[in-house]
């Protein structure tokens, strides 16, 4: 009895296989679809170079799987949900895009990922930073990349704190994001031995952080910690800048900054500057190699996120070609068991609610002494091992983890 | 000739101008009734219904701006309330019918609108945008904290449900009928307003407010109301774009949105009927199509340089230059 159940079990498996592996590309044309703001606050980090990335992507691996041509259409978010939702629908309903690309400002994201779940298409998140993509917005349909708010926020306070930077104050932006940016910081700090011993929330956005940063200066903390993103980052780094923070001994801990907004910002400005990356191009000679190719084409150093775009995207294309199917969940699955060694990641793995997990590195801003060059900017402190790095699957209220 | 002869005369000149004039609107409202009725079948719905609702935003800005003559920096506060009102309601309550849930956002920015006008009519020109402005901001700053409304990932999973609990509006094809017989609807009830003797009214203020107040005219009154309505029609708009995309997001509430309205409707044609509708339809298009080609980096640019040529070159915006050519010649 339990023979002949072991017997029909293999044959109903072994079925289901050949049934698998039947499966094959749809319209014998891989449609990928890259969608980022092309000219608003964002070009920087993802925009035109994030698309060339992609195209670099494509063309390495041959463009073309299996015989089945590689596509790429484009599409500016304008950061906009509506754009992002009506861009994506349009795509998988009339153009047969499998799978999109970029993807950098949170809602934009899950709108875009709200869509992709109907029409069970795949998106690789590359651009955005909010942690709730793979939390309490994650669906079987995507998979976030590069990085998120969880591993900076936690990253940059728990190597700080290390180091001894055992004060802190934090400047918060008033709204969502800041606020659960604040509460990670406070946590993590607190369990690392370190004390808060203070904070101030400013509006958002913020054009003049004068008032701000001489109270921050003024509590003598070890360490200022920004809660915030984007232009009041950087509003906040230059006014600190002009206020002799670090010089006087304190640290910036920056918790969302990218390589372009350090570049705009020089290392005059963000000289001593400590951040969470989860990719930079002088680490190897891997990165400089592939780096190089990305300057040749766009005069620029590519950024986390660039990287990622590549790095991902080949993944994509490696899993179509392992299984010889487009399907987004037979895919995602062959993503899921293949492990990523290649220049952005050694040994990441996506998780089940679609969190790619790697090692972080905590860098620090180079002073104009130290750099040699234009994109010359960071220093490589220390390595934040991916299993610390993002939020571990038991705190995750991601449906498919907790299966509610 | 004797002078009764000569005003007869005149009068029938006018008569068989206004006849010529209702039949060639007649046909053209006809054509495009037709070329909507069809589109979807042609284009793609959810595109055209983002037209729609932007369309339907652009003429209660109109209503307001070029009938009334009052120019409102905020109205980006009742489309962003109608929107948030609706995708909350429609999310949390899964026992309210689509319908409920527009109505519901409808009445909220109706409200919403009447405390704007309560605070803001007595001033005019800037003073009158700026204090609009203000409000909106307000606005904003709720809505970016309310813990409702998602922040800045925006609120997201609003489900489209079912018309009267009957039609399915999950279909792209049904909820384009519906919101074109809504959009229709707010378009003929504008057209009746501003036809009306109160509409009369309300240009006789936008042309010289003195005059109207020495006729006896509580104006105050008919700004408000004006006010009250137009926010009420740009509530419904988005109201209508929060179950068309099934979300809703700090994007409606920013004033870039109050800012995107005064240009659809100074491209078509400030005071016309069709100009906000044709420059909604333009408007979008330009940033879809750009957004998709070699000039998506330029798309910002365009607009701004459109909007430039507009104020300096023709005025009264597309429309109204084809109706002042019109008259000119084919009269």
């Amino acid at each position: 009895m339990t023979m002949m159940k072991k017997l029909l079990t293999s044959a109903v498996a072994s079925a289901l296989m050949v049934g698998g592996a039947q499966a094959e590309i749809s319209d014998n044309v891989v449609k990928i679809g890259y969608l980022a703001d092309m000219s608003g606050t964002y070009r920087d980090l993802a925009g035109p170079n994030g698309l060339t990335a992609l195209e670099m992507a494509v063309k390495d691996f041959g463009g073309k799987v299996d015989g089945a041509k590689i596509e790429i259409v484009t599409a500016d978010d304008r950061n906009s949900p509506d754009v992002a939702s009506s861009t994506v629908r349009r795509w998988v309903e009339n153009d047969k895009v499998d799978m999109v690309a970029g993807l950098v400002a949170s809602s934009v994201t899950i709108a875009a990922t709200k869509v992709l779940e109907e029409a069970d298409k795949l998106g690789l998140v590359n651009g955005s930073a909010a942690s709730s993509i793979t939390n309490e917005y994650c669906t079987p349909n995507h998979i976030h990349y590069a990085y998120d708010t969880y591993a900076l926020s936690i990253g940059t306070p728990t190597a700080i704190v290390k180091e001894g930077g055992k004060t802190w104050y934090i400047l918060t932006a008033d709204y969502a994001f800041g606020h659960a940016m604040e509460k990670d910081v406070t946590r993590v700090v607190e369990a690392n031995g370190g004390e808060i011993i203070g904070s101030i929330r400013h509006p958002f956005p913020t054009p003049d952080f004068s008032s701000f940063i001489l109270q921050a200066q003024a509590s003598g903390a070890d360490v200022i910690a920004l809660a915030n993103a984007g232009a009041d980052t950087t509003n906040a780094i230059t006014t600190a800048a002009e206020f002799g923070v670090t010089q006087s001994g304190q640290t910036i801990a920056g918790l969302v900054v990218f390589l372009s907004d350090v570049h705009a910002l020089g290392t005059e400005v963000a000289q001593g500057l400590q951040l969470t990356t989860g990719w930079y191009w002088d680490m190897n000679d891997e990165t400089r190699a592939w780096s190089d190719r990305f300057m040749e084409e766009t005069g620029a150093r590519p950024t986390m996120v660039h990287a990622g775009i590549y790095s991902s995207t080949l993944q994509y294309l490696n899993a179509i070609k392992a299984t010889g199917s487009d399907d987004a969940q037979t895919v995602r699955k062959q993503m899921m068991d293949t492990p990523i060694n290649d220049m952005f990641a050694k040994n990441g793995r996506i998780r089940e609610d679609g969190r790619m997990v790697h090692d972080m590195y905590l860098a620090e801003v180079k002073t104009p002494e130290e750099s040699t060059g234009e994109w010359d900017l960071y220093k490589i402190i220390s390595t934040i091992p991916a299993d610390e790095a993002f939020r571990p699957l038991a705190e995750s209220d991601c449906k498919l983890v907790t299966g509610k | 000739m004797s002078q009764i002869d000569i005003q007869s005369d005149i009068q029938q000149t006018i008569l068989k101008q206004q006849k010529i004039d209702s039949r060639r609107k007649w046909i053209l409202n006809g054509v495009l009734l037709v070329l909507l009725l069809l589109a979807p079948f042609v284009m793609y719905p959810v595109f055209l219904m983002k037209i729609l609702c932007f369309a339907l935003f652009a003429v209660a800005f109109n209503l307001l701006f070029g009938f009334t003559g009052l120019l409102s920096f905020g109205h980006a506060a009742f489309l962003a309330t109608g929107g948030y009102t609706t995708g909350y309601l429609l999310s949390n309550f899964s026992g309210l019918t689509t319908e409920m849930g527009v109505i519901a956002g409808t009445l909220m920015a109706t409200v919403l609108g009447l405390g704007f006008a309560l605070l803001s009519i007595r001033r005019q020109g800037i003073y009158f945008a700026m204090v609009t402005l203000a409000l909106a901001q307000l606005v904003f700053f709720f809505f970016v904290q309310a813990s409702f409304t998602g922040g800045e990932d925006g609120m997201h999973g609003v489900p489209r449900g079912e018309l009267f609990g009957l039609i399915n509006l999950e279909d792209n094809l049904n909820l384009y009928y519906v919101v074109l017989t809504v959009f229709l609807g707010c378009y003929l009830l504008v057209q009746r307003i501003v036809s009306s003797p109160y509409g009369h009214v309300l240009k006789a203020i936008k042309q010289n407010e003195p005059r109207a107040i020495s006729l006896g005219y509580k104006v105050d009154r008919y700004k408000i109301l004006a006010f009250v309505m137009s926010a009420a029609l740009a509530g419904l708009a988005g109201s209508m774009k929060s179950v068309v995309f099934e979300l809703a997001s700090l994007n409606d509430a920013h004033w870039h949105m109050s800012g995107e309205v005064i240009l659809m409707t100074l491209i078509g044609g400030m005071g016309t009927l069709l100009g906000p509708v044709l420059g909604a339809t333009l408007v979008v298009n330009i940033e879809y199509q750009l957004g998709q080609g070699p000039l998506r980096d330029w798309v910002d640019p365009i607009l701004g340089g459109i909007f430039v040529i507009t104020v300096l070159a023709f005025r009264s915006g597309i429309v109204g230059e084809v109706q002042k050519f019109v008259r000119k010649n084919m009269g």
